[in-house]
């Protein structure tokens, strides 16, 4: 220990860079606040979690997309006859079954939805001017509706007997 | 191409730029496809003229195209699950891509006959 080191006791340790002493039990040292800690001044967020919830979706979505997908182009595309047989008797003979019905509005939401929002991370990726963004997504979102909505539509409505 | 569109190469990279482009293309497919069989609801006709198209060689090809990227999107969409939720997932990401290189290579072997079969036989005659 050198003969100059003039502080005693407890402060010893936060004392010497001044040399004065400025801190002790009667005046401590001001509390500063960890940053960004919630207080009752910090307005509430209103941004949710709606990314970490399509991130999750992505994710669910995909899993059962790869059955349904793939399960549909293996009846549409390989087997009896591959793309030859389709035709309207052929979507007729198939949606008469409350099953492929229920498989095909799964299947058109699902992968909708699933598109939509690749599209909307894309978007944000690569449109660089908020105005753009703002009309690409519009186009975007009016489109998926629609499709969704027909889709749905035309599965419900499905008149084998049209003719 | 703006300054930072490359990044690192190598085979993280060019997967997610394939997951994205072939994600694209099956969403502009679906768009379609949604539409042509909306057609059902207008008369059988209608949709049978529509499905013709899909009968005839070139648009086969195209089929054979979609199988490709559907198959892509949904090997690697596996793929991007397990690194995201398998504690091993991103050390094996490079093995793994590579495995679904080869079980994609392996299912368009074997999708050559069914997808492109009916546009052979349309060409060259059954």
């Amino acid at each position: 220990m050198s003969a100059d080191t003039t502080a005693t006791g407890s402060t010893a340790a936060i004392s010497p860079v001044e040399g004065v002493n400025v801190f002790d039990v009667d005046h401590p040292a001001p509390l500063i606040e960890p940053p960004r800690k919630r207080t009752a001044k910090t307005p509430k967020s209103t941004r949710g979690n709606f990314e970490m919830a399509a991130w999750l979706f992505m994710r669910l979505s995909g899993v059962v997309l790869v059955v349904l997908v793939i399960g549909h182009l293996l009846i549409q595309l390989v087997l009896d006859g591959g793309v030859s047989k389709i035709g309207f008797a052929f979507v007729a003979g198939r949606w008469a079954s409350p099953f492929w019905q229920a498989w095909d509005l799964l299947m058109l939401w699902l992968a909708m939805l699933h598109g939509a929002n690749g599209m909307r991370t894309i978007i944000n990726d690569y449109a660089e001017r908020a105005n753009t963004r703002l009309w690409l997504k519009g186009l975007l979102y009016t489109a998926t509706v629609f499709t969704i909505l027909l889709g749905t539509l035309v599965i419900f409505t499905f008149d084998p007997n049209i003719r | 191409m703006p300054a930072g569109t490359l990044y690192r190469g190598r085979e993280g990279m060019w997967s997610w730029v394939a997951h994205r482009v072939t994600g694209v293309t099956i969403f502009f497919f679906l768009f379609v496809h949604v539409l042509d069989t909306a057609l059902v609801r207008v008369s059988p006709e209608a949709y049978d003229d529509v499905v013709a198209t899909y009968k005839t060689p070139l648009v086969g090809v195209m089929e054979y195209g979609l199988v490709a990227a559907v198959l892509f999107h949904a090997l690697n969409g596996l793929r991007v699950i397990a690194v995201d939720f398998w504690s091993k997932g991103p050390r094996y990401q490079k093995q793994m891509l590579w495995s679904v290189v080869g079980v994609w290579l392996v299912l368009m072997l074997g999708a050559i006959y069914p997808v492109l079969g009916h546009a052979a036989r349309e060409i060259w005659g059954s």
